[in-house]
């Protein structure tokens, strides 16, 4: 049966309620995940109405941005933040929503912590109020990011109005050189089709370079599809979907599990598949990628200089001239030994247990620069719990990392963790934003898990690839 | 809800590219557990570092439009960004494109989110700084910016026009009105059932 629908259009038709009169489709929601952040004016946009949850068992939350990740005792030095925690305590006790708060050992970040507990699943429609929902579409599942009022929707009738975005494949196959990782890949794709380059488009990646992704790895491609402009990324379940699923707490036992995979399998896209739009890249033409500017698109190859602004189309340059004044760097300078102050290894990017484990590769048996203050932010507590299991705080603590408790961290400005003054960060996160960082003039450089973690140990950017032993690369 | 047909009112301009919803409202003011009180933070780092920036200037003060560049509201879906824009006191905004979470979240608030053409946001920016006070109309019924005698086309998705212009642009009622609808829908999804 070989059929030209995609993944997107078969789990699309699936969701669909009906057509509204604007002409949006009403989709049902799968599964809908909330935070602190972006719930509490959902709830309140429920009780003015005297409204209930329809699903409650299809909604889960978690604490994240605000969450310390020095001391998570309670309450919270920080007023604002407990009053957030309380907030949305109250509000999952008076619903009946299932809260993974800092006591619950499956807290951490929400797009860690879903598929981690086999929340996420292939063939569902899932959202929440956080752009990086996108995440969860590396298992096959249309993910998106929606606004408050949203939430409000999904949680009062389970399902939202959406107009159906096009669908693009982007097809990249051959093989990526030794040290470049999924992180790269995804900037790299962002840097050849611009910030803006996906609006009105679903991504589907496809092609050998994502067949042989982990999971984790596929989850860092398709977080960042949102930087990229699409609507939402995901990838194709298979094999490696299936085997990541098998077991975990939420995912179908038994019987039941053997079913699901089946209609896991039959929802990928086919050979005959149509698509609105195919881009195509060679594995072989990405380096390890890091972003130089103040939008994720703003990227060079770790061995490139910054190209100089005449290079630029007219039209762009005053944004370019713009980012070398707040990155206060030079055009034409290498980006290679750019001197840092901050390293982060951290975000729903980068802090699932693969990334700390090749991150921890590149720390073993060296030290953190003297300059540097570098941390490592576990995406979740059981990520924590499986690193401290494999010994890999020693070998950051050693080496002279901080080890923190799980949340977003530095990624954003909303705990304690920030940048100060107009201090550089090499980061694993992904948004190299003004301010974004917690310092209206802290300044970005993302870049893979494994470079932060080299720059971190020679205090500047730094080609992993020769930090990394012949059999390690 | 109101039916919006146009928004007559005078403009701010911020004719920059790539604004991002960090930028808009930084993250710190996400801290709170309603959006009351984000118009005063609308802006707040960028209008620390740049003195003249329009949103701190006092010709600029009753503006209800905003002129904004390509991709505008990228980043973050915090609906505390066009919250916040709100209570400043935008009611629409004309730029060359936006982001879609931002969009969506505009049309949702019942504010116009138009796009228009490099050229007609340049024109309009060059009357604005001549002639702060000056007027503009953004008429969706005839997908038109009036700006005294002169005229410019913009675009708008129909489906968020047809949302905003018959007053149905906050979709919960509509969904609500499908309840059994919904979980009939519910019943033909395998994993809604367990698989079973
Ligand atoms: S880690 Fe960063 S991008 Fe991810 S959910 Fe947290 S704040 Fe958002």
């Amino acid at each position: 049966m070989s059929s030209t629908k995609n993944l997107f259009d078969k789990v699309w038709d699936l969701h669909s309620v009906k057509t509204l009169d604007s002409g949006q489709d009403q989709l049902l929601i799968g599964l809908h995940l909330i935070h602190e952040v972006t719930s509490p004016q959902a709830f309140e946009m429920l009780r003015e109405r005297d409204l209930k949850v329809m699903f409650p068992e299809r909604t889960i939350a978690t604490v994240d941005h605000i969450v310390p990740t020095l001391n998570q005792t309670r309450p919270f030095a920080d007023n604002l933040a407990e009053q957030m925690m309380s907030a949305i305590e109250k509000s999952c006790r008076e619903f009946g929503i299932t809260l993974l708060d800092v006591n619950d050992s499956r807290q951490g970040i929400v797009h860690v912590v879903g598929p981690e507990q086999g929340l996420t699943q292939p063939g569902m429609t899932i959202v929440c109020g956080d752009s990086h929902t996108s995440t969860h579409g590396a298992f096959g599942s249309i993910a998106l990011g929606i606004g408050t009022s949203q939430v409000a929707h999904v949680l009062a009738t389970q399902t939202m109005a959406l107009g159906r975005p096009k669908v693009r494949q982007i097809l990249i196959n051959g093989e990526l050189g030794p040290g470049v990782t999924a992180k790269d890949v995804t900037l790299y794709i962002i840097q050849k089709l611009g910030v803006q380059g996906g609006v009105g488009y679903a991504y589907e990646y496809a092609g050998e370079v994502f067949d042989r992704m982990s999971m984790e790895e596929r989850m860092t491609v398709c977080n960042m599809s949102i930087e990229g402009g699409a609507r939402c990324g995901y990838i194709n379940p298979d094999q490696t979907t299936i085997d990541y699923l098998k077991g975990r707490p939420c995912s179908p036992q038994g019987d039941a599990f053997e079913k699901a995979a089946q209609w896991w399998l039959e929802l990928a896209s086919g050979p005959d598949a149509k698509f609105d739009d195919v881009v195509e890249f060679d594995a072989a033409d990405i380096e390890p990628t890091v972003t130089w500017g103040i939008t994720p698109a703003q990227s060079v190859g770790v061995s490139e200089n910054l190209a100089p602004i005449s290079s630029y189309p007219e039209e762009e340059q005053t944004l370019i001239k713009e980012a070398f004044r707040y990155m206060e760097l030079e055009e034409n300078q290498p980006i290679k030994g750019q001197k840092i102050d901050v390293a982060f290894i951290g975000s729903c990017t980068n802090s699932r247990i693969s990334d700390l484990r090749e991150a921890a590769k590149v720390a073993e048996g060296r030290h953190v620069s003297e300059h540097v203050r570098a941390l490592v932010v576990p995406g979740s507590q059981l990520v924590r719990k499986q690193a401290i299991e494999e010994g890999l705080d020693k070998i950051f603590i050693d080496a002279g990392f901080e080890w923190r408790e799980a949340g977003c961290s530095m990624c954003l400005a909303m705990n304690p963790d920030k940048l100060v003054g107009n201090e550089l960060c090499a980061s694993s996160s992904n948004r190299n934003f003004k301010g974004r960082q917690g310092s209206p003039t802290g300044r970005t450089l993302l870049m893979s898990p494994t470079m932060v973690a080299a720059a971190a140990i020679n205090g500047c950017v730094t080609d992993v690839r020769e930090m990394l032993s012949p059999a390690t690369v | 809800m109101n039916q919006i047909e146009s928004i007559t009112g005078t403009c701010i301009p911020l004719l920059l590219d790539d604004i991002d919803t960090d930028r808009i409202i930084p993250a710190r003011y996400l801290r709170c557990v309603t959006f009351e009180g984000l118009g005063e933070h609308a802006f707040e780092d960028d209008r620390k570092q740049d003195p003249e920036h329009p949103f701190d200037k006092p010709q600029f003060q009753n503006a209800s439009i905003l002129l904004g560049g390509r991709n505008f509201g990228c980043g973050s879906s915090r609906e505390h960004a066009p919250q916040s824009l709100i209570r400043w006191g935008i009611k629409a905004i004309i730029a060359e494109s936006f982001a879609e979470i931002f969009f969506g979240n505009c049309t949702g608030l019942g504010v116009p989110a138009v796009c228009a053409s490099r050229d007609t946001l340049e024109a309009l920016d060059q009357t604005i700084h001549n002639q702060p006070e000056q007027e503009l109309t953004v008429d969706l019924l005839t997908m038109k910016i009036k700006c005294g005698d002169q005229q410019f086309d913009c675009t708008l998705p129909d489906n968020a026009r047809a949302a905003l212009t018959s007053g149905t642009y906050d979709f919960l009622a509509q969904l609500l009105q499908s309840e059994s609808e919904i979980k009939e829908q519910a019943a033909g999804v395998p994993y809604f059932s367990s698989f079973a």
